[in-house]
C-alpha cells in the first residue's frame, strides 16, 4: 500500500518536473553562452498560451507544440537582440521580458479560459518498460514529452561536454575574446542559443497548458520560470543535475497536492508556498556549498560583447 | 555592413526626448496588436485616455493608483541604484498591509491619532523585514537576490490568502473571503470626496527626502559607487554588506508604506487583488524614469493612467492585460532609446578588399 502512494509520488513528481526541466535546460544552454535570460517565466506563459490556442483551432496538439516552441523562441529574440546587438543590461532586459510575456499570454489567452482542450492526450504506456515493477509506473507510463525529456537531457550534456559546436557553445560562455580569437563567431552563438533557450521555455510552458493542467488559465507557469532559474544554479549549469533537480521540485509540488487531498490540519495556503520556500532554502544552502567548493557560473555570464 | 560605436555622450536633445520616443514607440507597436485583434487602435486609445485623464473622476482614479506605484518605485529606485535587484516590491507591500491590518484589527477601539502613525510603523517595519529576509543571505553569503526577492512575493500572497481565508475572515462575510472591516480611526482621510488619499502626501515627502538623500549625502554617493563599481567601493573602506542591508530595508519599507495605505485608504479591511501587480509595474516605473524621484512621480501618474484606462476598455472588450503588454513594450523600447543615445550606428558598403 505504501508502495503503491509511492510510486505514485514518484510519477506525479516526473509530471510536475518536466516543464521546470525543459526550461532550465534551455536557460542552461542560454547561460552556458553568456547570457543570462530572466524571461523565462514570460516566455514558458507565452508557451503555454500560444500551445493551447493553436492546439484549440487545429485540434492538434503537435502542431499547439511548435507553436509554443516558436512563441517562445520569438521572444527570446527579443532578449538576445536587446543582450548582444543593443548591449543593453541583461537583467533588466530579462526583467522586461518576463513581463511583457506575462501580459502578451494574458491578453492573447483572454478567451481560453474555461475552454477546454479538443483532444487531450493521453499518457503513453512504453512497451516493456512501463511493466517494470516500481520503476515502470512511476517513469514508463507518462506523457510523450515526458520521454522527451528523457532523450534530451544526455544529449544536452553529451552536446556540451562532447562535442565540437559544445566546446564553442562553452569557450563563448568563458572567455569571448578567446574564442573570438579562434575563429568563432561570439554573437552568432550567443543569438543562438538564446533563442533555443526560449524555445525550450515554450516547450516546458505547452506540456503544462497542454498535458499537465490540461486548461489555460492567467499565470499558470506561477513562478516556475523563475523556479527554473533556480535550478541551473543548483544544477551547476549540467543538465543531468538539472534532472535531478527538476524532479525533486516535482515532487515537493507533488507532495503539496498529495497532502492536502489527504486532508491534513494545515492551511492549503501553507502548502502552495512549499516550492517557494523550497527554492529560497536550497538556494541559501547551494550559495554556502559552492562557495567552498568554488564553483560558480560560466566566467563571462550576464556581460556583454563588444570587439576590442 | 554597419559598425556600431560608441558616443561620446548622448545629446541633451535626445535625453529629454529619448523617454518619449520610447512611449510613443510602444503605443505604435500596441496599436498594430490591437489592430491584428481585431479594435481600432484610436477609438482604444482615445477611451483610454478619456477613462485615465479626461475628467475629475478619471483623474482622481490615476492619481490613486500613482500613489502605491509611485512608493514601490522609490523603493526600487535604492535598492537598484546599488545595482541590488529587489524585485520583492509586491511581496513587502502585501507583508506591509497585513502588518498594517493586524493592528487594525486588533484594536477597533484605539483613536486615529494612535491608530494611524502605529500603522505607518507596522506596514513600514513589516515590508523592511520582508525585504531582508532576502538581504540577510545576500550580504552575508552573495544568495541571488532575485530569485528571493521573487519568491517571497508568492509566499506573501499565500499569507494573505490564508489569513483572509482562516484566522482573520469575517463571520459576517457570507463566507467570502474578507477581513471584517477596518474602524472609522483606522482608515486613513481622503481629501474631499475623492479616493485620493493622504498616501499622496507620504509619496510627496517620500521623492522629496529620497532626493536629497541620494543627492547630497554621503550615504546616497555610496550606493552609486556600489552599484557602478563594487571593486572600488570595497578598496575605499565601503562596507557592502551593510549598505546591502540598510538599502533592501529601506526599499522594502517604502513598498510596506504603499501596502499600508491601501489597505487603510482604499479597501479599508484586507482582501484578495490588493495589488494589481503594482510591485512588479513599479519596477518598469523605476527604470523609466532612470531612477530619480521626480522621475517616478511623473512615470507613476502615467503608469496609473495606463491603469485606469485599461479598466476604462474592458468595456469594449479590450482585455485589461493589453496595459501590461504595453508596460513590458514600453521598457524594451526604452532600453532600445537609451542604446541609441550612447551608440551610434554607421552604415556603410561592404569593406574594400585591401588589394
Amino acid at each position: 500500500m505504501e508502495m503503491d502512494a509511492l510510486i505514485a509520488l514518484s510519477a506525479a513528481a516526473v509530471s510536475a518536473g518536466t516543464p521546470l526541466l525543459y526550461a532550465a535546460l534551455g536557460e542552461i544552454l542560454c547561460e552556458r553562452s553568456g547570457v543570462l535570460n530572466l524571461g523565462v517565466e514570460g516566455m514558458m506563459l507565452a508557451g503555454a498560451v500560444c500551445g493551447f490556442l493553436v492546439t484549440v483551432a487545429t485540434k492538434s496538439p503537435a502542431a499547439g507544440i511548435v507553436a509554443a516552441m516558436l512563441a517562445g523562441g520569438a521572444l527570446a529574440a527579443i532578449h538576445a537582440f536587446m543582450a548582444i546587438t543593443l548591449r543593453v543590461n541583461q537583467i533588466i532586459s530579462g526583467l522586461a521580458l518576463a513581463l511583457f510575456g506575462a501580459g502578451l499570454s494574458s491578453y492573447l489567452g483572454k478567451h481560453l479560459i474555461g475552454v477546454p482542450l479538443p483532444v487531450s492526450p493521453v499518457p503513453v504506456w512504453l512497451p516493456g518498460l512501463s511493466e517494470i515493477p516500481v520503476i515502470g509506473p512511476a517513469f514508463f507510463r507518462q506523457d510523450l514529452l515526458v520521454y522527451g525529456s528523457y532523450i534530451l537531457v544526455p544529449l544536452a550534456w553529451f552536446w556540451i561536454h562532447r562535442t565540437r559546436p559544445g566546446l564553442h557553445l562553452r569557450a563563448v560562455g568563458e572567455s569571448p575574446d578567446t574564442a573570438d580569437a579562434m575563429g568563432v563567431n561570439v554573437c552568432r552563438i550567443r543569438y543562438a542559443y538564446i533563442v533555443i533557450g526560449g524555445m525550450l521555455a515554450g516547450l516546458g510552458g505547452a506540456y503544462l497548458s497542454l498535458f499537465y493542467a490540461p486548461c489555460w488559465i492567467e499565470n499558470m507557469t506561477a513562478g516556475r520560470g523563475w523556479i527554473a532559474l533556480a535550478l541551473v544554479i543548483f544544477a551547476v549549469w549540467n543538465p543531468l543535475r538539472a534532472l535531478a533537480g527538476a524532479w525533486l521540485f516535482g515532487g515537493i509540488e507533488a507532495l503539496g497536492f498529495r497532502i492536502q487531498i489527504l486532508g491534513a490540519a494545515i492551511s492549503p495556503f501553507f502548502l502552495k508556498m512549499l516550492p517557494y520556500l523550497f527554492t529560497i532554502v536550497v538556494l541559501i544552502l547551494f550559495t554556502v556549498y559552492s562557495r567552498r567548493k568554488r564553483i560558480g557560473a560560466p566566467a563571462a555570464l550576464g556581460l556583454p560583447y563588444e570587439r576590442e | 555592413m554597419f559598425v556600431i560605436e560608441r558616443r561620446s555622450a548622448p545629446s541633451n536633445l535626445y535625453r529629454i526626448l529619448s523617454p518619449v520616443l520610447a512611449v510613443l514607440s510602444a503605443l505604435v507597436f500596441g496599436a498594430i496588436f490591437l489592430k491584428l485583434s481585431g479594435f481600432e487602435p484610436l477609438a482604444v486609445y482615445g477611451s483610454m485616455w478619456r477613462g485615465a485623464f479626461g475628467d475629475a473622476y478619471g483623474l482622481s482614479e490615476t492619481l490613486v493608483k500613482a500613489i502605491p506605484l509611485a512608493l514601490c518605485a522609490m523603493g526600487i529606485t535604492v535598492a537598484f541604484r546599488m545595482s541590488l535587484w529587489n524585485i520583492g516590491a509586491e511581496g513587502q507591500l502585501y507583508a506591509g498591509a497585513m502588518a498594517a491590518a493586524w493592528l487594525a484589527l486588533t484594536f477597533p477601539d484605539a483613536p486615529a491619532l494612535a491608530l494611524l502613525p502605529a500603522m505607518v510603523a507596522a506596514g513600514m517595519t513589516a515590508g523592511a523585514l520582508w525585504a531582508l529576509i532576502a538581504a540577510i543571505p545576500r550580504a552575508w553569503l552573495g544568495a541571488n537576490e532575485i530569485l528571493t526577492t521573487l519568491m517571497l512575493n508568492y509566499i506573501a500572497i499565500f499569507w494573505s490568502e490564508h489569513l483572509i481565508h482562516g484566522p482573520w475572515k469575517d463571520p459576517a462575510s457570507f463566507n467570502f473571503p474578507l477581513s471584517p472591516a477596518f474602524s472609522e480611526a483606522a482608515r486613513l482621510p481622503a481629501f474631499g470626496d475623492t479616493r485620493i488619499h493622504a498616501g499622496l502626501i507620504f509619496a510627496l515627502a517620500a521623492a522629496a527626502v529620497l532626493t536629497i538623500l541620494l543627492r547630497k549625502t554621503k550615504w546616497g554617493y555610496e550606493l552609486r559607487l556600489i552599484g557602478s563599481s563594487p571593486v572600488v567601493a570595497d578598496y575605499a573602506g565601503i562596507s557592502i554588506p551593510r549598505h546591502i542591508l540598510i538599502a533592501m530595508a529601506a526599499s522594502g519599507a517604502l513598498a510596506g508604506l504603499a501596502g499600508m495605505a491601501e489597505v487603510s485608504a482604499i479597501t479599508g479591511r484586507l482582501q484578495y487583488g490588493l495589488s494589481p501587480g503594482y510591485g512588479y509595474s513599479a519596477i518598469i516605473v523605476a527604470w523609466l524614469a532612470k531612477l530619480s524621484p521626480a522621475g517616478i512621480l511623473a512615470m507613476s501618474v502615467l503608469f496609473g493612467g495606463l491603469l485606469v484606462g485599461g479598466y476604462a476598455v474592458q468595456f469594449i472588450g479590450v482585455p485589461a492585460a493589453a496595459v501590461n503588454m504595453l508596460q513590458g513594450a514600453m521598457l524594451f523600447f526604452w532600453l532600445a532609446a537609451d542604446f541609441f543615445g550612447s551608440y551610434r550606428v554607421i552604415f556603410r558598403g561592404r569593406p574594400q578588399e585591401v588589394r
